[in-house]
This record gives structure tokens, C-alpha cells and sequence, in this order.
């Protein structure tokens, strides 16, 4: 048992740490190298994890099981309620157009009953909120329209999974039999109990665990609810994910909304990744070998048809042209839940059993084309038709190239923009959000849009001809790699760069930028000058206590950065973080660097006029 | 409008003694608006509006500070450059602070005696503030004598008291009673013409 249990493991881990670092590499995702992984150990390939598939299924599906959770968690009713047009009008629409079509066709030329074409039709117009948050989230994208939008639409998708796994018993049901209402008054139920459960059960329990006052009882607390609450659901023989999605929006308006949110999330992403090499694994390739032209045809038409459904309504729904392209792609899968709505179907006999094969192999199989597409998409179709790289340069602009380039333009890039603009500095900006982009193009600023590390996009940009950059990036990768291809490239350029705590500044240094800047540590010590001000100090001493503690500080990290020994990856962990905060206090215990000094003082025996009083 | 603007402008005040009596004996006159410019703008950047409207309402200015290396801290020096603009305080237009009085209130370290011809620091504690007395004579204001405490490290807490006192009472006589600018000029000192005012009030 251990034996099997460890071999597994060993296999899985193996194939994720090996397969995920090169699929970043390549530019492709961590979700398409966690696919890839789970084909390479499948049965197709190398067949380390074969006959038990299902199995494998069943406790990857976990991670969904999390994921939803989160998910429910985040939908506080306020922030639901502000969503609600976007929610139910974007999402209403996709859902009920794309299963409307889908269905009509599996009638048409599948010549499925109405019934089970209206079952596949639903379930194969859901998107994989687990595969759209990753990637999106991976790219910097949850943040931008498309990601927003697309986040109200796999939520409408996941509510309205419980409506349909109640509809499905009914359409199963023969005239006159009574099942399809016992089926759904289970899952009604079932609904309910957790609701009430969430309420007067788990939130006493969760105060009750938050007492001890023990932080890894509070993570195995959080564990507990997530795993009860999907065994139960397992139990009534409904699905698990669907449970845990509920307990979430019961959960999200108690006080341990964010204390949940942090001990699951860390779990949540391992097994987010098992479940993705699960669906690799389980793409029945021999399935696909014997009916090619069926399954090939159906992955073709579903992913056509959503694609073209998501499409129309982003363009209803005024999304810009580069934001719907990105939206489009990113929903165009058919999601987890259509597994569990297909097995569901199988269990009603919906749908005869080599059907439910062929649809969880499209369904997989779709799964395994959105990292693709979003590729394709990045690298090929924005760069054509989406925004444009530079503005098209007016005939006085010519001979202009600015003198400061700003890569990111986040609220820290912004401040510094605006700060430069109103002393009549104007900054060329770079910036990967094409909404950032279109609203700073209106206001005049010289935007190209792109990746900034992209020897092509700063020569653009005019870095051969610029004296500062400023790199104002949120992503401390992403500023160390342009901060190395401008040292290589454009040695001439002062590099002034933003960094968020001093392990990142340590990461610029090596990368020989000299003007690093902490963003916490001005804003900090200005609350602390404040601080002693309240305290009854004198806010001209605190202020000069300030201004040495800053000049001290930075001395500090560039020495410690000095020392730091040669490693090349510098790995970050809380544990080298507080070392280094030990180490910073006890040279503050040496250094002087708080009022005690002796300025305005004089020797008071002579007559010199030098002291004060 | 016969009200005091007392500008104090100390970078150390939390380890002042002289500076700390003087201003604790005035600071709950009604008619006194205490304006501590280290507070305010510790990093000298000062509000220039703000200083315009706060002189427009008073009539009576009082720079009060440690003399250090024989001038007024920073402070008040940035204050002068920023604030005392042209077209405002000065020139054909700057009128307003045209009659206003302009009185300086000084601690010192060394004695009385060491200022002087004859003493350590070789001038009159007066000619040291020659500057200052030029510029508010720019801005057509009133110069007065300065109010002092000199030698401060050799004083004892009830000497501290007897000028809090002296100096609260200046500033009450300023404020209330009609002044005779040439009979005070007669005096070297606030210090003095206040004690020499009360001795002939008293019959």
C-alpha cells in the first residue's frame, strides 16, 4: 500500500518537476506542462500510471474540490452583487447560447435523444475555471477586463452546475417515475444541510479551532471542512466540487474568510497540478485512434462553437478587440464539471457508455488545446490585429525621443509618470496591459505596448537614444531579466528600479543596477516618523531621526548584498528572510542612527557661543 | 487685530530650558498664536500661503530662538527667503506688513558681558542681528529691543520663572495698552523697559 502509494508519488512529482520548469521555459504555461507530464506517464506513453485512471481522477478531482472552495470564498455579496450585470448577463448568455447550439447539434448529427443532447450540450458549455484562473494568473492577466470577465463567467458556469445536476435525473427520468424527483430533492438537500452546516456547525467550530490559537491546527481545520464537506457530498452521490463551492459562499461572509483563503491556497496549487497531469493521463489516445475523424470533429465544432458564442457576447458586452481575443481563448476549453456531469449521465444511462468515452476524451482533449491557443494567440494574432506596438508616429513627433523610458505602468509607474509629466518630463512608457495602454494612448502619453524585456520592443521604444529607464515592474522576475538585457544592450542607460522588499533589491544589485528602490521603505519609516510624533516627539527630530535611518538602511543592503554569497538562483525562504532581519537588528543595536546625537549642543563651561537652550 | 504671532524656531526644543519657560508663560494668552516652525515643516518646506495669511491677521511679530553660531536657526532664515517675497512684503506694492512691530526674543548661551567690545564674543548680541533688523526695516516694519535670557547654562529654575514672568507681562502690555514706539526705543532691552514701565505704573 505505502509501496504503491510512494511509487505514485514518485512518478507524479517526478514528471511535474521535470516537465512544468521546461514548459515555462518554452514560454508555454505551467497547465500545458503538467498536461504534458500526465500524457508522458499515462497509458499512452509510458504507461507508469495506467489501469487505475479512474482512481487517479477521482483524487486529483480534490484539487477542483479546493479550488472551488476558494472560489466560493471569494464571493463576498457585496462583491457579487457590484459583478451582477457580468455575472448573469455575460454569463447567462454564453451558457444558455453555447449549450443551446451545442445541444442542437449532438440532436441533429449525433441523433442523440433530446434529453441527452440537452445534458451533453450543458455540461459541454462550461469552461475549466481551474485551467482559465492558472493561466490567466500565470500571464498577469486575472486582473485585466478579459480576466475579470472571464472570472464572472466560470463563476455563473459553477452556480449554475447545481441547477443542472438537478435537471439531469428528470430528463433521465421515464414518464411516471418518481426518481427524478427523489434525485433532485437529494441534491437539494444535500444544498441546504451545507448551507445551515456552514452556518451553525463550521463557524462555531472554525471559533473554537481559532481559540487554540495554534496556526497548524487552524490549516488542518480549513483541510477538514473542504474534505467533510466533499466526502458528504460524495456520500448523498453528488459531487464533491459542488459541496465545497457551496460551504465557500456560506463561509465568505464569516470573520475567517481570509484565514481560510491563505491555509488552502498552498494546497491548492499541488493538487490543481495533479488533477491537470490526471487529465493528461486519462486522454484515452487508443479511443482516439479508432474513432479520429468523430472525436477530432467534435473537439473542432465544441471549441468552434464556444469560441464564436464567447466572442459575440465579449463584443455585446463592449469588451475591447485585444481583451475579447484574450477572453475568447481563455474560455474556449470545456471544463472539469463535465466530467462530473457526464459520469453523472452515465450512472443515469443518459448516455450509452461509449459516448461517455468519446466525450471525456473531447472534453480532455479541448482541455489540452486553451495553453496552446493562448499561445498562438499572444504570439501570433495580438501582435497583428490586436493593439499596436507603437503609435503611429505624427510628422512633428519624429525627431522626438524622449529621455526617460518607464516599464510598467502599475500605480508605481504611474505616480512616476505623473510626477515627471508635471515638471514637463515626458516619459516613453512600456506596458503588457493593452487596457493601460488604450486609456494612456488617449491621454497622450507614448505607449508601446508588449513585453518589456524584448530586445525589439525597447530598441522601439528609444532606449539607444533615452538616459533613464525606470523599471516600475510589479514582477521581480520579469525586472531582473530587462534589467540583464539592458546592461548587455544599452550599457549607457541609468537603470533606476522599484523593488519590493530587500531580497529583491539584493536580485537588481547582482544584476548591477545601483539605484535600487525599496517601495516599502520610505512609506514605512514616514508612518513610524508619525508614530513618534503621536508619542509626543518632536516631528523635526523624528524627521532627521528619518532621514539617517533611510541613508543607514541603504548603506546596510548594499553591504549585506556585498556579502551575500555567489549563488546564482537565490532561492527565498522565510527562513533566510528572518536570518537577514536578525542581522540588520543587530547592526542597528551598533550603529547611531536615532536622536542621540550632537547636534546644537556645546560645551556649557566656556563662554563660546555655540550651544543653545 | 493687536494680536501676537509668536514664530518659535527651535530644532531642539524637547532639550531646551530657557526657550521652554518662555514659551510655557505665554502660551495660554488669549491674544498669542504660537507658530513653532520646526514642527510644522520639518523638512523646510514651507507653506508660503499659508504664513502670508497667518501675518495678514496679526499685528505683532515675535521670532523667538536659540542664537546659534551667532544667528537664528535655519529655520527662520529659509522662512525670511521664502515668505518675505517681493510685491508682498516689500518693494513699491509689498505693503503688508508696512507698521507692524517686529520684536526678537534670544537665548543665549554666554553671559551679557561676554557680548561686547570687552568680552569673549567681541560685538553686541544687536549687531549680530543687523540682518535681520535690515530686513524687517525693508518690509516697513517696527523694529523693537530684542527680549533676552543670556547665559543660560548658569541660570537656576527659579530664574527661569522670574522671566517667564517678565516676558508674559511684555507681551500682555504690548497687546493691551497703547504703545509708544519712541519711548521703548529708548530702552536696550524689552527686558528692561518692561521692569522700568511697571516701576513707574506703581506709585
Amino acid at each position: 500500500m505505502i509501496d504503491g502509494f510512494l511509487y505514485q508519488a514518485l512518478v507524479y512529482i517526478t514528471a511535474a518537476v521535470i516537465c512544468v520548469p521546461i514548459a515555462k521555459r518554452l514560454g508555454m504555461g505551467s497547465v500545458l506542462g503538467y498536461l504534458i507530464a500526465g500524457i508522458v506517464i499515462g497509458p499512452s506513453v509510458f504507461g507508469f500510471i495506467g489501469k487505475e485512471g479512474q482512481d487517479i481522477m477521482h483524487f486529483a478531482e480534490f484539487g477542483v474540490v479546493m479550488m472551488l472552495f476558494l472560489i466560493g470564498l471569494e464571493l463576498e455579496p457585496a462583491h457579487f452583487w457590484k459583478l451582477r450585470s457580468r455575472i448573469f448577463g455575460l454569463g447567462g448568455l454564453q451558457l444558455c447560447v453555447t449549450a443551446l447550439i451545442l445541444s442542437a447539434g449532438l440532436y441533429y448529427t449525433f441523433g442523440f435523444t433530446w434529453q441527452a443532447a440537452l445534458g451533453a450540450g450543458l455540461a459541454l458549455s462550461k469552461s475549466s475555471t481551474a485551467i482559465v484562473m492558472q493561466t490567466l494568473k500565470e500571464k498577469g492577466l486575472h486582473t485585466t477586463r478579459a480576466g475579470r470577465s472571464a472570472f464572472s463567467v466560470l463563476l455563473f458556469q459553477d452556480m449554475a452546475v447545481i441547477p443542472v445536476l438537478a435537471l439531469l435525473p428528470f430528463l433521465a427520468a421515464q414518464p411516471g417515475h418518481s426518481s427524478g424527483w427523489a434525485q433532485a430533492g437529494l441534491l437539494v438537500g444535500a444544498v441546504l444541510a451545507v448551507v445551515v452546516m456552514g452556518r451553525y456547525i463550521i463557524a462555531p467550530f472554525l471559533r473554537l479551532v481559532a481559540a487554540a490559537g495554534l496556526r497548524e491546527l487552524c490549516v488542518a481545520g480549513s483541510l477538514l471542512i473542504v474534505i467533510a464537506t466533499a466526502y458528504m457530498m460524495k456520500l448523498a452521490g453528488l459531487s464533491p466540487a459542488l459541496g465545497a463551492f457551496v460551504a465557500g459562499v456560506v463561509l465568505a461572509n464569516s470573520e475567517f474568510r481570509h484565514e481560510l483563503e491563505s491555509d488552502i491556497e498552498p494546497f491548492k496549487g499541488l493538487l490543481l497540478g495533479l488533477f491537470f497531469i490526471a487529465v493528461g493521463a486519462s486522454i484515452n489516445f487508443s479511443l482516439i485512434a479508432q474513432q479520429p475523424l468523430t472525436i477530432l470533429a467534435l473537439v473542432a465544432a465544441v471549441l468552434t462553437v464556444k469560441a464564436c458564442v464567447l466572442m459575440v457576447a465579449g463584443r455585446l458586452f463592449k469588451i475591447t478587440l485585444d481583451q475579447n481575443f484574450i477572453f475568447t481563448v481563455a474560455l474556449s476549453q470545456v471544463g472539469e464539471f463535465a466530467f462530473v456531469i457526464f459520469a453523472f449521465m452515465g450512472t443515469l444511462q443518459l448516455l450509452p457508455g461509449s459516448w461517455i468515452d468519446i466525450m471525456m476524451a473531447v472534453v480532455a482533449l479541448t482541455m489540452s488545446t486553451t495553453p496552446v491557443f493562448m499561445l498562438i494567440n499572444e504570439r501570433l494574432i495580438l501582435p497583428r490585429f490586436g493593439t499596436r506596438k507603437t503609435t503611429e508616429q505624427d510628422s512633428n513627433d519624429i525627431d522626438v525621443s524622449n529621455q526617460v523610458i518607464i516599464a510598467g505602468f502599475s500605480t508605481f509607474g504611474s505616480t512616476v509618470g505623473r510626477f515627471l509629466r508635471a515638471n514637463d518630463i515626458e516619459a516613453t512608457i512600456l506596458d503588457n496591459n493593452s487596457e493601460h495602454v488604450e486609456l494612456l494612448r488617449k491621454m497622450g502619453f507614448r505607449v508601446f505596448y508588449g513585453d518589456a524585456t524584448r530586445l525589439d520592443i525597447l530598441h522601439s521604444a528609444g532606449a539607444s537614444e533615452a538616459k533613464i529607464l525606470v523599471i516600475a515592474i510589479d514582477d521581480q522576475t520579469t525586472s531582473c531579466k530587462l534589467a540583464a538585457t539592458v546592461r548587455k544592450h544599452f550599457p549607457h542607460l541609468t537603470v533606476l528600479s522599484r523593488a519590493n522588499n530587500n531580497f529583491d533589491a539584493y536580485a537588481l544589485m547582482e544584476h548591477k543596477v545601483e539605484r535600487v528602490y525599496r517601495e516599502c521603505l520610505d512609506a514605512s519609516v514616514r508612518l513610524s516618523v508619525d508614530a513618534l510624533v503621536l508619542l509626543g516627539f518632536r516631528r523635526y527630530s523624528a524627521t532627521r531621526a528619518a532621514q539617517k535611518f533611510i541613508a543607514y538602511d541603504e548603506a546596510a543592503v548594499q553591504k549585506l548584498a556585498q556579502h551575500r554569497h555567489d549563488q546564482k538562483q537565490y532561492i527565498h525562504t522565510t527562513r533566510q528572510e528572518i536570518e537577514m532581519q536578525e542581522q540588520l537588528l543587530a547592526n542597528d543595536r551598533a550603529a547611531i542612527h536615532n536622536l542621540n546625537d550632537h547636534a546644537w549642543e556645546s560645551n556649557n563651561s566656556d563662554e563660546m557661543e555655540k550651544g543653545t537652550d | 487685530m493687536d494680536k501676537i504671532l509668536l514664530m518659535l524656531a527651535h530644532p531642539r526644543f524637547e532639550k531646551s530650558r530657557a526657550n521652554k519657560a518662555l514659551l510655557t508663560a505665554v502660551q495660554d494668552l488669549p491674544f498669542v498664536t504660537v507658530h513653532d516652525l520646526y514642527e510644522l515643516y520639518p523638512d523646510f518646506n514651507i507653506d508660503i500661503d499659508r504664513e502670508h495669511e497667518l501675518l495678514t491677521q496679526h499685528h505683532i511679530i515675535i521670532w523667538q530662538y536659540p542664537l546659534y553660531m551667532y544667528s537664528p536657526p535655519a529655520i527662520l532664515k529659509q522662512w525670511m527667503d521664502l515668505v518675505l517675497e517681493l510685491g508682498w512684503a516689500h518693494g513699491p506694492d509689498g505693503n503688508n506688513l508696512k507698521g507692524k512691530l517686529i520684536c526678537n526674543t534670544i537665548t543665549t548661551g554666554g553671559s551679557t558681558e561676554s557680548y561686547g567690545p570687552k568680552g569673549f564674543n567681541n560685538y553686541r548680541l544687536e549687531e549680530f542681528l543687523r540682518p535681520l533688523e535690515q530686513t524687517a526695516l525693508l518690509c516697513k516694519m517696527e523694529w523693537l529691543p530684542i527680549f533676552s535670557i543670556q547665559g543660560t547654562y548658569r541660570h537656576a529654575p527659579e530664574h527661569y520663572s522670574h522671566y517667564g514672568n517678565q516676558y508674559r507681562r511684555a507681551l500682555q502690555y504690548l497687546a493691551e495698552e497703547t504703545i509708544d514706539l519712541t519711548h521703548i526705543r529708548k530702552h536696550p532691552s524689552l527686558n528692561e523697559w518692561i521692569a522700568s514701565t511697571e516701576k513707574q505704573d506703581k506709585p
